[in-house]
C-alpha cells in the first residue's frame, strides 16, 4: 500500500502544472458564452432602463403571446419528432434490411441534409406547396378549381413536416448504426421457421433500435424547441414559437427586459431537453 | 434480407421510394428548378433561365458569399484551435472535473440560437465591452454556437486513438511537445479536419444568432436569402440558396479528398 502510494504520488505530482493547460479555452467560453448568458438571467429581473422590475415577469408570463407561443413550441416539437421518428424507423429498416441496388448512396445523401441549412427545405416548399406552387397548379388545372385547394403551408403543419424532412437524418443515422450490429442469421433463422416480416420486426429488430430511438428522439426534441429558419421562413401570423418571439421582442420592438424574460423560459426548456439526451445516450451507450 | 417475395420487396421499394421523393428529393430538385424558372405560373416552368443567378451576381452575392466564407473561417478556425486545446487539456483533468468541464463545453450546442445572439448583444453593447455593430460580434456568434460540434469531434477522435503511439514516443523520450507536435496532432488529423468541415458548413448555414447580431455591410448568405424572400423574390432567393449549397458541398468534398490524400488511403 505504501509503495503504491510512493510511485503513485511523484506522477500525479509532476501532473499537476498540466492541469492548468485547461484555462485559455475554458476562459474563451466563459467570457464569450456563460457571461453573457448570465447577463440574459440578469436582464430579465431589470427594465430596459436597468431598474428592478420583477412584476414584468409575472406579466409575460402571464401574457397570450407567451402562452401561445409556447403551447405551439410544444406542439410543434413532439409531433415533429413522432414523425422523424416513424419516418426514421421506416427508412432504416427498409434501408437496413431490403437493401436495395444503391441504397448506400441514397443513405450518404439524406446524411448530407444534415449539412444544409434548414430554411432550404421552407423555401422549397413553397414552390411545392405554396398557394400558386406545383401541387395546387396541377390540381387547379386538373379539375378547374377557382382557388387553391391545399392549404396546410402556413399553419403549423408546414412547419412539422419541414422539420420532419430536416431532422429525420439526425433519427437515420443512429438507427442505421444500430442495425447494422443486429445478427442477420437471426433473422433468416426466424424467416426460415415461420415468423412473418412484421413479427420479425417486433420482436428481433425493435429491441435493438430501442437505445437508437430514445436518443435520437429526445436530440430531436432539442433541436426543434430550438429551430429558428423554418418558423421564420414560412413566416405565417399565427405560427409563432419561443425563438421566433425573443427575435421578434429584442429586434423589431427593442423590449429587451421581455425578450431575455423568454429567452430564460427557452433556455431552461433546451437545456432539460439536453439534460434528457445526455442522460438516455449515456445510459443506453449510444 | 427481411422479406423474401419478389412482389413483396418491390412494394416496399415503392414506398420507400415515395416517402424518399416527397420529403427528400422534391425539395432539392425544386430549389434547382426554380433558380433557373423564367415563368412559373402553371405546374412546371414556363421556360428556363440563367437570369435570377445574373441578378443576384450583380447584387449583393458576393458580398453575402465573401461574408459567410469569411466568418465561416475565421469561426471554425477558432473553434477548432480551442475545441482541440479544451480536448487535449481535459485528458489531464482529474476524473470528477473532466465530467463537469465536458459537459459544459457541451452546453452553448444545447441553447437556441436565438439566445445566444441575445446574450452577446446584452453583454457587449456597452463599453469596455462594445463589440455590438462590429463584424466580430458575428464571428463569435458562430464561434460559440460551433465550438461544442468541434470539440465533440476531436474528443471522440482522441478516444479512438490507441494510446500506445503517445506511450512509446514518451518512453522513447519524447517530451510532452515534441510529442503532441510529431504524434498526436499528426494522428488526430483526419478528426481535425471533419470538425473544421462540418463547423464550416454548421456556419454557413447559420441563421438565428446572425439575425441578432449583424451590423449593416455584413450580410451573410443565409441572412441575404431571407431579406429577397422576405420581399417576394423568391426565385432571386432560391438562387442564392443553390449558391449557398454549392459553396457548401465543394468545401466539404474538398476537404474529404484532402483527407484522404493525406491519410495515403
Amino acid at each position: 500500500m505504501s509503495e503504491a502510494l510512493a510511485i503513485a504520488a511523484p506522477t500525479a505530482r509532476k501532473r499537476e502544472p498540466g492541469r492548468l493547460w485547461i484555462v485559455p479555452p475554458a476562459a474563451l467560453l466563459a467570457l464569450l458564452f456563460f457571461y453573457p448568458l448570465a447577463l440574459i438571467i440578469r436582464q430579465a429581473f431589470l427594465d430596459d432602463s436597468g431598474v428592478a422590475n420583477v412584476a414584468e415577469i409575472i406579466r409575460v408570463l402571464h401574457s397570450r403571446f407567451f402562452v401561445n407561443a409556447l403551447i405551439n413550441t410544444v406542439t410543434i416539437s413532439v409531433t415533429a419528432t413522432a414523425g422523424c421518428l416513424i419516418v426514421g424507423l421506416v427508412l432504416a429498416l427498409i434501408l437496413a434490411f431490403v437493401p436495395f441496388p444503391g441504397s448506400g448512396f441514397i443513405a450518404r445523401l439524406i446524411d448530407t441534409f444534415i449539412a444544409l441549412p434548414t430554411f432550404l427545405v421552407t423555401l422549397a416548399f413553397t414552390f411545392l406547396y405554396g398557394s400558386a406552387g406545383m401541387l395546387n397548379s396541377g390540381l387547379m388545372e386538373a379539375f378547374s378549381l377557382p382557388l387553391p385547394p391545399v392549404d396546410f403551408l402556413y399553419s403549423t403543419w408546414g412547419v412539422v413536416l419541414a422539420e420532419v424532412t430536416v431532422y429525420t437524418p439526425f433519427i437515420l443515422r443512429p438507427l442505421l448504426a444500430a442495425f447494422s450490429l443486429v445478427d442477420r442469421g437471426q433473422i433468416e433463422a426466424a424467416s426460415v421457421l415461420g415468423a412473418r416480416p412484421f413479427r420479425i420486426v417486433r420482436q428481433i429488430i425493435l429491441p435493438a433500435a430501442i437505445p437508437a430511438l430514445i436518443a435520437g428522439g429526445s436530440l430531436c426534441l432539442l433541436l426543434t424547441v430550438n429551430e429558428f429558419g423554418i418558423v421564420l421562413f414560412i413566416g405565417a401570423k399565427g405560427v409563432i414559437t419561443l425563438p421566433l418571439l425573443i427575435y421578434g421582442k429584442a429586434i423589431q420592438e427593442s423590449a429587451y427586459q421581455v425578450a431575455c424574460i423568454i429567452a430564460v423560459v427557452n433556455i431552461a426548456l433546451s437545456l432539460g431537453l439536453f439534460g434528457l439526451y445526455r442522460f438516455a445516450a449515456g445510459r443506453l451507450g449510444v | 434480407m427481411l422479406v423474401w417475395s419478389r412482389s413483396g420487396r418491390l412494394v416496399i421499394w415503392v414506398i420507400f421510394a415515395l416517402i424518399f421523393g416527397v420529403l427528400f428529393l422534391a425539395p432539392l430538385a425544386v430549389i434547382l428548378l426554380s433558380s433557373l424558372a423564367d415563368q412559373w405560373n402553371g405546374v412546371l416552368p414556363n421556360g428556363l433561365t440563367t437570369e435570377h443567378y445574373a441578378d443576384v451576381a450583380k447584387g449583393a452575392a458576393w458580398n453575402a458569399v465573401k461574408a459567410s466564407l469569411v466568418t465561416g473561417f475565421a469561426a471554425s478556425a477558432l473553434a477548432l484551435v480551442s475545441g482541440t486545446w479544451a480536448a487535449l487539456s481535459l485528458r489531464l483533468q482529474g476524473p470528477a472535473l473532466k465530467r463537469l468541464l465536458g459537459l459544459l463545453f457541451f452546453i452553448p450546442s444545447a441553447v437556441p440560437s436565438v439566445s445566444v445572439g441575445l446574450g452577446l448583444l446584452v453583454a457587449f453593447s456597452h463599453p469596455p465591452l462594445l463589440l455590438n455593430g462590429t463584424i466580430a460580434i458575428v464571428m463569435i456568434a458562430h464561434f460559440v454556437l460551433i465550438s461544442a460540434f468541434t470539440f465533440g469531434n476531436v474528443s471522440a477522435g482522441l478516444a479512438r486513438l490507441s494510446p500506445d503511439f503517445e506511450q512509446v514516443a514518451s518512453s522513447l523520450g519524447a517530451r510532452p511537445a515534441y510529442r503532441l507536435r510529431h504524434v498526436t496532432l499528426p494522428l488526430l488529423a483526419p478528426y481535425l479536419v471533419a470538425a473544421f468541415g462540418l463547423s464550416f458548413a454548421l456556419s454557413m448555414g447559420e441563421l438565428g444568432a446572425t439575425v441578432m447580431v449583424y451590423p449593416p455591410g455584413w450580410v451573410t448568405l443565409p441572412v441575404s436569402i431571407f431579406s429577397l424572400t422576405d420581399r417576394g423574390d423568391i426565385f432571386a432567393g432560391a438562387a442564392l440558396t443553390m449558391i449557398l449549397v454549392a459553396a457548401t458541398l465543394v468545401l466539404l468534398l474538398g476537404l474529404e479528398r484532402i483527407t484522404k490524400r493525406a491519410t495515403g488511403s
